[in-house]
């Protein structure tokens, strides 16, 4: 009885990622159009989108090979996965112990793997320029990742995600290595995402491109799967701050019904909060050149280094 | 005994090493699927061996001591649990190689040159393993490197090939004289150079000190550790692929293994700048390798730099080993240990496999150089498949076995905060930071070797009649691609399997494994950190099958073809794709002016001015230069002094002697 309800909360997860992801994008929109007093598509815009993508025909260019036609459902099943598996209102979840944010990280890596690939499947300059540029910002994306779960890792003393959260909520002092980390990780998701100061999700056509060149030969419902993994990424990276750096109200492993509908609630403000945030930094800053891209996520990669390299100093840091 | 059955398979080969060149001298048809089908069964009885010896616990196990070689010391063999494990790193290898080559060595132009040599050199591998005191060792290690020289010089027609011959003869030399001065610098005191002997023996730190200096030099050279790389690019690639895949999946193991072997169970106590040391070169090798790997445009010298940094990464494991071993934090060395040498293992999976992958675009193509690849995956379907396998594999991306290794590395170097020296505290992050770095670029580097190699439109004429390859080649790949998914999905039997190496090391072993719940594999304990392949592997095959179910069933799965949209503007001729070198240009951008201070100069020609506007791009190669030119340039300044000597008169040369003779009289008196 209690591993069937333990299985049925993991899958509650799983849907309600899979289901506010689309939300939480057009909420952003919304956001950023009222920022730049526009009315703006509605909020449930990118659901309809989705489902007027899944329901066309798919138009694959002529010497598209199997796996292009693959690579989408790879992309989704990789970020569907590690968005299931990051604790968002509660924590301790069934099959939480499968895998720790370094395994999350790669995780998002195979996804990215994928899409780089499928960039350069049909051989268009547009799809090479994306792919290659992703690459060289996961280069530098990932390795800040690390030290900034190393971070996390050394104070908590676990890089088990649900073990990281409970710790901070029961010891939550403000810690010079964790603000380090905090600042690393916003650029880190904003790389992760292809959002504005990294990359524009707004628009095609642009040189400076890189998502969306990758996934320029897309249509139908491949298009869709992509677009969708795209927005369970960016709420991915949002409970994943959230729940290291703000874990409160999030419910515990024993904890009832009422707990969990609390965590939910709460989950639903952070992520909120989170993509207001966003969008406000977004509004107020320029895009900026491809190669400054490198300087502004190594930046992330030496906070991240910094902040284990102080706790390899003093635990206290 | 395994050990017998070992050392008679050994012979085997040996013995098929002799009569291969009476086959290939009367041209007979089937000495090819013959030579390689022996190798292929006696490696596989090796491989029984190593299996039982180090799965069946002591009774398995066991020494031999054969009155060959030197008449007052003979031959030590043994089988213990750390030869056992690189038995079945080396054995597996030989193997699905030997089984490859059936199919590959088909195409062979001159398989005398081949054939003779291939067994030896399996003989030599697995008798370095087996050996059990240091003048059998030196013997093999050099039978070895000798006879896998031949190899590389199977297609001497090719000047580079001849110039990576002569560099690696250089090398290996060098490697073994170095072995040989350390070996003789762990004698024990009257001259007993039985590895039990040795061990046992009294060890002055200073002195195992030097020794660890100079195993650093000996086997890393070996197995590719920058600053001693410079032969690895230019030999593995120029030996045939099957061989290539040898010698960079399994002999740079067989290196690991004479470090391992001297280092943590000869020399005795460790001291903790060792851990300095190797931490240093490995985290180096591991950001150089790949770095160098991710601008390489011939697909072979790619994969021969990915294994310098993959050494690099097996050696930051063995680093992390030391610094806890010395520190008597036996739980954490065993982590790091164990860790590294099923890194070692992992990859000797999936370097073979992406070398036998090479091999066949080399087949099917007749092409190494990127450049002109492309479109590949579909003319070779299965070739992509499986080397899309060994790309994801090697770019340590889960489920599948590299990121379970570099994983465990990583779970290690969280332990390393409660390490009292204050340098290891610096230096462990730092080379964490490398390892994650050279992770992400090996990640980069894999994209491109697939993408330009397998997708996109065909870039030359060659890529666009390839043809599929021999079943043989595809059956080989798919039982490495296999492999690599169980180690990846179920890596605790794995780890299981080298407690007792590690229990042998550092006297200290992993937690056991448990079966279940989830399968999953706990580093030190359950609520630090767990990670469960299976799990893993399993969600996102659902995942993606769901996702796959619902969208065809509820919505759409009609399907048009029609040509690249490409923003409205597309291109018929292929050289509009992006190239290898320009999907990499980014990145030399970003690490080229550290790493190789890459300059890039335009000449604009005045305006009216009819000549052409040019690029050009300087890169240096910073460790050839600061290191073997000015090697090359003192030995060459020397020998043309010394040149002089030949032309003397009868009575200088005798004076020569003679003052030669008084010298070294003089020395012998003044020593005793």
């Amino acid at each position: 009885m209690g591993l069937i309800l333990a299985i049925l909360i993991q899958g509650i997860q799983m849907v309600l990622v899979l289901a506010l992801a689309p939300g939480l994008i057009g909420f952003t929109r919304k956001v950023k159009a009222r920022l730049l007093r526009r009315q703006g598509p509605s909020v449930v815009q990118p659901y309809r989108d989705l489902l007027r993508l899944v329901r066309k025909e798919a138009v694959l260019a002529d010497n598209a090979s199997w796996l292009f036609r693959n690579a989408p459902y790879l992309i989704f099943a990789t970020t569907w996965v590690a968005a299931a598996l990051v604790p968002t209102f509660a924590a301790g979840l069934h099959f939480s112990w499968a895998a720790d944010l370094i395994a999350i990280t790669a995780l998002l890596g195979s996804a990215r793997f994928f899409l780089a690939l499928a960039g350069m499947d049909i051989g268009t300059a547009f799809g090479g320029i994306g792919s290659s540029r992703e690459m060289l910002f996961a280069t530098l994306a990932e390795p800040a990742m690390i030290m900034i779960v190393f971070t996390v890792a050394l104070v908590a003393g676990s890089t088990q995600l649900s073990t990281v959260a409970e710790f901070m909520v029961d010891h939550s002092t403000l810690r010079v290595s964790l603000g380090l980390a905090l600042i690393g990780l916003i650029i880190v998701a904003l790389t992760e995402n292809a959002r504005v100061p990294v990359d524009n999700p707004a628009t095609h056509l642009e040189l400076t491109m890189v998502h969306e060149a990758m996934i320029l030969e897309y249509s139908g419902r491949h298009l869709a799967v992509i677009e969708l993994a795209a927005a369970l990424k960016l709420l991915l990276y949002i409970s994943l701050i959230a729940c290291i750096f703000a874990p409160w109200g999030m419910a515990r492993q024993d904890d009832g019904v009422l707990g969990m509908l609390v965590g939910v609630v709460t989950w639903v403000g952070k992520l909120a909060i989170g993509g207001f945030l966003m969008v406000l930094f977004e509004t107020a800053i320029a895009k900026m050149r491809v190669f400054r891209v490198p300087e502004f996520v190594g930046g992330a990669l030496m906070l991240g280094f910094l902040g284990t390299l102080l706790l390899f100093v003093s635990r206290s840091f | 005994m395994p050990i017998v059955a070992a050392l008679l398979s050994v012979a085997g080969l040996a013995g098929v090493a002799v009569v291969a060149p009476i086959l290939t001298a009367r041209r007979v048809a089937w000495a090819t699927p013959v030579v390689y089908g022996a190798s292929f069964v006696l490696a596989a009885v090796l491989l029984i061996c190593g299996l039982l010896a180090l799965l069946g616990g002591s009774a398995f196990q066991g020494t031999v001591h054969l009155p060959v070689g030197l008449p007052w010391i003979g031959a030590h063999f043994a089988l213990d649990p750390l030869s056992a494990a690189f038995l079945v790193i080396v054995d597996f290898g030989a193997v699905v190689a030997s089984f490859y080559a059936i199919g590959y060595g088909a195409h062979e132009e001159e398989p005398g040159r081949v054939l003779p040599f291939y067994p030896a050199f399996l003989a030599g591998m697995n008798l370095v393993v087996l050996s059990a005191d240091a003048f059998s060792f030196l013997v093999a290690w050099e039978f070895m490197s000798l006879s896998s020289w031949a190899l590389v010089m199977a297609h001497h027609h090719d000047e580079e090939n001849r110039r990576a011959g002569y560099v690696y003869l250089l090398m290996a030399s060098f490697g073994t004289l170095m072995l040989l001065l350390g070996f003789g610098l762990l004698a024990g005191p009257d001259g007993d150079y039985a590895f039990s002997a040795i061990r046992t023996a009294e060890h002055v730190p200073w002195l195992s000190g030097l020794v660890l200096v100079l195993m650093l030099l000996g086997a890393g050279s070996k197995a590719g550790l920058v600053p001693l790389h410079v032969w690895l690019p230019l030999a593995h690639p120029a030996a045939p692929s099957h061989v290539s895949a040898l010698m960079s999946g399994v002999m740079t193991k067989v290196a690991v293994y004479g470090f391992i072997r001297v280092v943590f169970d000869l020399a005795g106590e460790p001291a903790w700048w060792w851990a300095v040391l190797v931490l240093i070169l490995g985290a180096g090798s591991a950001v150089l390798g790949v770095l160098h790997a991710v601008l390489q445009r011939d697909l072979k010298r790619l994969l021969a730099y990915s294994t310098v940094e993959n050494i690099g990464i097996v050696f930051i494991g063995l680093g992390l080993g030391l610094a806890f071993k010395t520190n008597g934090m036996a739980g954490a060395a065993a982590l790091a240990v164990t860790a590294s040498i099923f890194h070692a293992f992992n990859h000797s999976l999936f370097k073979s496999l992406l070398f036998f992958g090479a091999g066949n675009v080399l087949t099917g193509t007749g092409e190494r150089d990127i450049e002109k690849l492309g479109g590949l995956v579909h003319r070779m379907p299965e070739t992509a498949y499986l080397f899309l396998g060994g790309c994801l594999a090697i770019s340590a991306l889960p489920p599948l076995n590299g990121f379970v290794s570099e994983w465990l590395i990583l779970q290690a170097i969280l332990l390393s905060p409660d390490l009292p020296q204050w340098a290891l505290r610096f230096l462990v992050p730092a080379s964490g930071a490398m390892l994650a770095l050279a992770a992400a670029l090996a990640a980069a580097c894999f994209v491109r070797a697939f993408g330009i190699t397998f997708l996109s439109r065909p870039r030359s004429p060659a890529a666009e009649t390839a043809h599929e390859v021999s079943r043989w080649q595809i059956r080989a790949m798919y039982a490495l691609l296999a492999v690599c998914l169980i180690a990846g999905i179920f890596p605790g039997p794995f780890l299981d399997a080298l407690s007792p190496v590690s229990q042998m090391l550092v006297a200290g072993a992993m937690p056991k494994q448990p079966i279940l719940p989830h399968l999953s594999i706990i580093p030190i304990s359950e609520s630090r950190s767990s990670y469960s392949g299976f799990l893993v592997f399993f969600f996102i095959m659902m995942a993606s099958w769901a996702a796959i179910r619902v969208i065809h069933n509820f919505a759409s799965r009609a399907v048009r073809r029609a040509p690249p949209w490409d923003c409205g503007f597309p291109d018929a001729s292929p050289v509009t794709q992006y190239t290898a070198n320009s999907f990499a240009q980014p990145i030399r951008r970003v690490f080229g002016p550290i790493a190789f201070r890459a300059k890039i100069s335009q000449t604009m020609p005045q305006p009216g001015d009819m000549a052409p506007a040019r690029l050009t791009l300087s890169l240096r190669d910073l460790i050839w230069e600061f290191i073997y030119a000015p090697i090359e340039g003192a030995v060459l300044y020397a020998a043309e002094r010394l040149n002089i000597l030949q032309f003397l008169t009868i009575r200088s040369y005798l004076s020569l002697v003679f003052a030669a003779l008084v010298l070294l009289l003089v020395l012998v008196a003044t020593w005793a």
